[in-house]
């Protein structure tokens, strides 16, 4: 099991949690092309290693998270806000 | 064998007598025996049968590796298969009996199959069965299902009950600094280490008594019981008959706790067993090793244990296993164990792989150079041949007559917690066995565990782990500890002797199987498992990995290490689903979600349904009604007169901030920029993929404050994509959201006097004349018991409808003015089956349509979409695929015999073109007053314009039935919707 610690609320089980998806991934303005939210929508990397993911703390403070993991040993790097605004103000 | 009871000693109360029933006639042993040792007490030599080939089973092992004395224990709904009796506590009145046997394991009519041994090979089953059949019609899976059936009878384990698991179990959860797994000598040395260092220390056993190796050397009972004593002092959390189970990231660790297993009338109140979820700062793994043995004709006859096994039970449960024993011994472990088994008064010969043998205990005799190659036995070892190495191989080298032989061959650390950790077991040629390798966690292995043989240097190896565990720099102790070399053995074979001989005897698994797998090619170690089932069985291949890799490495001439190991996973040793469900069962297996007005409507005679997690009102039956003559009146009476729904499970979502209109008009397909406060509006909102995600009204109560309804199904699904856009895609957005749901009491009152219910109930000022509240106004209003609340013309059903919101408390009391107004005008209470028949017959969709599959223009909501801004879903929603005009498109459907009905579930498709995909499915039916005959919505290939004139016909070839039916709009009722706004 997974344990985050979130900024919110301290180091949680992933249970509590929900995972979002790519963190990576920067989605296109609405008025895109249909080709450009093709891409950010279904073209995704399968990386060995580290990675950015979001995750929801769904059972908690109900913030989305942004979380930096390796998905090869699960070790956790980071868990930050994934409002920028949220997370500078905690810098 | 003929084993008996000791005079004295053992850690067992003589004083306490213990009855339990053995294959239903009674036995006797003690207080603190294992099943094993009773059984083996009362002079049962066979207790078990084996696998594959019925073989006579003894007891093997004294511990959780048993492959021969497994068992299944309790009666009917409380049958437990596959017990292994070596670590089952004894209790009185436990009932247990053998299994995989008829009529019982000492006679058991399976075992020809062992006549026909050769027949049954690694992959027999497959190969003969699955392959080509002898006749054309016997070709496919049909036949193979059939021999499957009779397979399984013939081969197994135990029978699990069939009846309800009659037990509570439960979860728990648990934190400490450091876990410590094992309390043999390494494990009680680390827990008080960390201790007496201040930290708070779990200390988990398998057993039933600390003490792991010590228990079986009297010698160290009293240091024990000081350690014991110590551990309680400086405040040790001690868990015994806690298994853990299995370790998991961020240093997680899975236990089971058997809470009443052992008890005779154990305490109703107490669990049977619980799982405890422990997060530990870390984990120090001293779950010792277990002895080897060797592969060799016969080596599995009631009669062979281990050494160690033997010895365990001389000293801790005062029975002797065998008054002649021989050990085959190929390291120095062995003549610990001999001195015990000689001293307790039998005659022991050990037989020594090596050359140069240590000095023979008293008693002992010791035959440098030999080994044993063949056990002879049915229902116990008579008599052993030896063997002596030759080149290439053994030679025989006579007989002994015994009546138990010890295997002495070596021993495998119990690695599998580190297994789970992605620690890799790494090969040490020098002691012939795996060692766990360093692991990136708070992960120490102490012990035996760690290949530490001495008992002295264990202590010492478990201070070091627990100094470590704590973050301070312990070496570890080199592992090893022998004064002579092992002799690494795996199997003997001499060449005149074709009995079987096993390498994993709880499946069964022979010598000759692993030989089989490398001639077909199943070389590498996870073919290997995967073909002969080796380490598959309940055990994991406790007992035969090791010996499967050697005699692989041995066929293809290469060192074991170049074979690999198989990775263990979790668990350790079998869990039971009832203890990992804990209470998660039945009613508490899910939330139960209950509306404000839950009482209300059951004191009112609803007859409740499961709507997701929700209970709701399903119908109202009068006397003599059954579901079908209900629902079709109450929305028979929603169109003719009134009739009240709880919708209060319907999803609210309070949306607040100076940027919520821009909000929703980017989730909606259509706008709500220049939405009028006082108004509602119908919105759809997509995927990102373009397809629909959920539908509802939102209702503008303020310049920046909306209320969002949304479908019971999706209100949680809409609550966090709503948090994700905002955080995650559009920070800059000014808006709070937050879930209402739970603070509302709803009602929608519907029908042509739905109005004139209302403004009975409500008090003087509040105004829903058309001319103040029009079709999709909202408005607060105040009811005449003073509550407070909004009131919104808004329509599901088709009628002149008006949703009602008051808080949660006030609900019941808003139900006492509405029902007797409504009843007096000839209404009724109509649960979620009329609402269902009123939405089919308009033709609204709900979460039956909006199955994640479905576009706007599928739902025939198309026009919806704005084209003067972007929305999301908009890009991906003009995909070639999603625009094509024969795609499956929302239908109402008539059965064309009036009379006639269909089935929700069906597939649609032309007359006589039955195949495939067909052509659409149905989504929903309904019994419709309105129209006086059965209807239904569903999705079929280019839609309702698309099958003009042309029959199709709803079949459902599972369930049976076929009706032709025609398609027409999904607009079944009332098309232009003159009655809702009327």
């Amino acid at each position: 099991m997974i344990r985050l610690d979130c900024p919110f609320c301290g180091t949680r089980d992933h249970a509590e949690f929900a995972y979002g998806g790519d963190g990576s991934v920067t989605y296109p303005p609405l008025d895109a092309p249909t080709g450009a939210w093709h891409d950010a929508v279904f073209l995704r990397d399968n990386p060995k290693g580290r990675v950015v993911e979001t995750w929801h703390h769904l059972h908690g403070c109900r913030m989305w998270l942004r979380v930096e993991r390796d998905t090869v040993t699960h070790e956790v790097f980071s868990v930050r806000p994934a409002h920028p605004g949220l997370a500078e103000a905690l810098e | 064998m003929t084993a008996r009871r000791l005079d004295a000693g053992g850690r067992i109360d003589r004083t306490r007598r213990i009855r339990f029933a053995w294959d239903g006639a009674e036995a006797r042993g003690f207080a603190g025996d294992t099943l094993a040792s009773a059984l083996m007490a009362s002079g049962h030599p066979v207790v078990g049968r084996s696998f594959k080939y019925h073989r006579p089973r003894g007891i093997m092992s004294a511990g959780v590796e048993e492959s021969g004395a497994i068992v299944t224990v309790g009666e009917g709904a409380r049958a437990e298969p596959n017990v292994k009796a070596t670590a089952q506590e004894l209790y009185e009145g436990l009932s247990a009996r053998g299994q995989n046997a008829w009529p019982n394991v000492r006679w058991d009519a399976g075992s020809v199959s062992g006549l026909f041994g050769r027949f049954f090979a690694a992959g027999f089953y497959y190969k003969t069965f699955m392959g080509l059949p002898p006749f054309e019609w016997g070709r496919g899976t049909g036949l193979w299902m059939r021999y499957e059936a009779l397979i399984r009878r013939a081969a197994g384990m135990g029978a699990a009950s069939r009846e309800p698991d009659p037990d509570a179990y439960e979860t728990a959860h648990a934190r400490c600094d450091v876990l410590v797994v094992g309390s043999g000598p390494a494990g009680l040395r680390a827990a008080l280490t960390a201790a007496e260092a201040g930290r708070d220390v779990i200390l988990v056993e398998q057993d039933f008594e600390l003490g792991g190796d010590l228990l079986s050397d009297p010698s160290e009972w009293a240091a024990r019981d000081e350690m014991v004593a110590a551990l309680e002092k400086a405040g040790v959390r001690v868990m015994l008959r806690t298994t853990a189970f299995g370790l998991y990231d961020h240093g997680v660790a899975g236990l089971v706790e058997r809470v009443t297993d052992h008890l005779a009338a154990p305490d109703p109140a107490l669990p049977r067993q619980r799982v405890w979820t422990v997060r530990a700062g870390a984990t120090v793994v001293a779950t010792g090793a277990l002895e080897r043995t060797v592969a060799f004709a016969g080596n599995d006859r009631p009669g062979v244990m281990t050494a160690q096994a033997a010895a365990t039970y001389a000293t801790r449960f005062g029975v002797l296993p065998g008054e002649r024993v021989v050990i085959a011994a190929n390291n120095d472990s062995a003549y610990g164990p001999a001195a015990v088994l000689a001293g307790a008064g039998a005659e022991v010969t050990v037989l020594d792989l090596r050359d140069a043998p240590p000095d023979a205990p008293d008693g002992v005799t010791v035959r440098a150079g030999r080994t044993v190659a063949e056990a002879h036995g049915a229902r116990g070892v008579t008599r052993v041949r030896m063997a002596r190495p030759v080149r290439d191989g053994f030679a025989g080298a006579g007989w002994l007559d015994c009546d138990l032989l010890c295997m002495a061959a070596g021993w495998t650390p119990v690695v599998n917690l580190g297994s789970h950790r992605d620690v890799r077991a790494t090969w040490d040629a020098g002691l012939a066995t795996f060692l766990p390798g360093p692991s990136r966690e708070a992960l120490h292995f102490a012990g035996a565990a760690a290949g530490v043989w001495d008992r002295a240097r264990c202590a010492a190896s478990g201070e070091a782990a627990a100094k470590r565990a704590m973050g301070e720099a312990a070496p570890a102790p080199e592992p090893g500890g022998w004064e002579r070399p092992i002799a690494p053995l795996y199997e003997v074979r001499v060449p005149d002797v074709t009995r079987k001989s096993f390498v994993d005897p709880q499946h069964d698994v022979t010598a000759s199987d692993v030989r089989l797998a490398h001639r077909e090619g199943f070389v590498s170690v996870e073919h290997l498992k995967r073909y002969t089932t080796l380490g598959m069985a309940t055990d994991q291949g406790k007992v035969g990995n090791v010996i499967g890799l050697a005699l692989m490495a041995e066929a293809l001439g290469r060192e074991i290490p170049a074979v690999g190991t198989t990775r263990f996973r979790p668990p350790y040793t079998p869990v039971s689903i009832g203890a990992l469900a804990g209470r998660s069962v039945g009613t508490h297996f899910r939330p139960t979600r209950r509306t404000p007005l839950h009482d209300w409507n059951l004191a009112h005679g609803a007859t409740m349904t499961d709507a997701g997690l929700w209970r709701r009102p399903w119908f109202y039956p009068r006397a003599g009604e059954g579901i079908a003559e209900a629902y079709v009146r109450e929305a028979a009476t929603v169109r003719e007169a009134v009739g009240i729904c709880d919708v209060s499970s319907l999803g609210k979502i309070a949306v607040q901030g100076p940027d919520a209109a821009e909000f929703l008009n980017r989730v909606y397909v259509n706008g709500f920029l220049k939405l009028p406060i006082g108004k509602a509006r119908y919105g759809v909102m997509l995927r990102d993929d373009g397809f629909v995600m959920d539908d509802g009204t939102t209702w503008r109560l303020g310049e920046e404050e909306f209320l969002m309804t949304t479908t019971t199904t999706g209100a949680g699904r809409v609550m966090v994509w709503l948090e994700e856009l905002l955080q995650t895609r559009w920070p800059e957005l000014r808006v709070h959201v937050a879930s209402t749901t739970d603070a509302w009491a709803s009602v929608s009152v519907a029908g042509p006097r739905s109005r004139e219910t209302i403004e009975a109930c409500l008090a003087d000022g509040s105004d829903i004349s058309d001319a103040a509240l029009p079709f999709m106004g909202v408005a607060r209003m105040r009811l005449a018991n003073g509550t407070e609340g909004w009131i919104a013309r808004i329509s599901f059903s088709g009628e002149r409808a008006f949703e009602l919101f008051v808080p949660a408390l006030d609900g019941p009391g808003m139900m006492d003015l509405l029902w007797p107004e409504a009843e007096r005008r000839g209404g009724c209470l109509y649960g979620l089956e009329a609402l269902g028949t009123l939405r089919i017959e308009k033709g609204h969709v709900t979460g039956a349509e909006l199955d994640g599959r479905v576009t706007l223009d599928d739902a025939g909501l198309g026009r919806m979409a704005s084209t003067k801004k972007a929305f999301v879903g908009d890009a991906l929603r003009r995909r070639s695929e999603l625009e094509r005009d024969d795609r499956p498109r929302l239908v109402g459907l008539f059965p064309k015999d009036r009379s006639a009905t269909f089935k929700a579930g069906s597939i649609l498709h032309a007359p006589g073109e039955a195949e495939g995909m067909g052509a659409g499915w149905v989504t929903a039916v309904t019994h419709s007053p309105a129209l006086g005959h059965w209807i239904g919505l569903g999705f079929i290939s280019g839609g309702a314009a698309a099958w003009d004139g042309r029959p199709a016909v709803a079949d459902d070839p599972t369930r049976g039935g076929s009706c032709e039916v025609e398609v027409v709009s999904p607009h079944m009722f009332d098309a232009d919707g003159g009655r809702m706004r009327g």
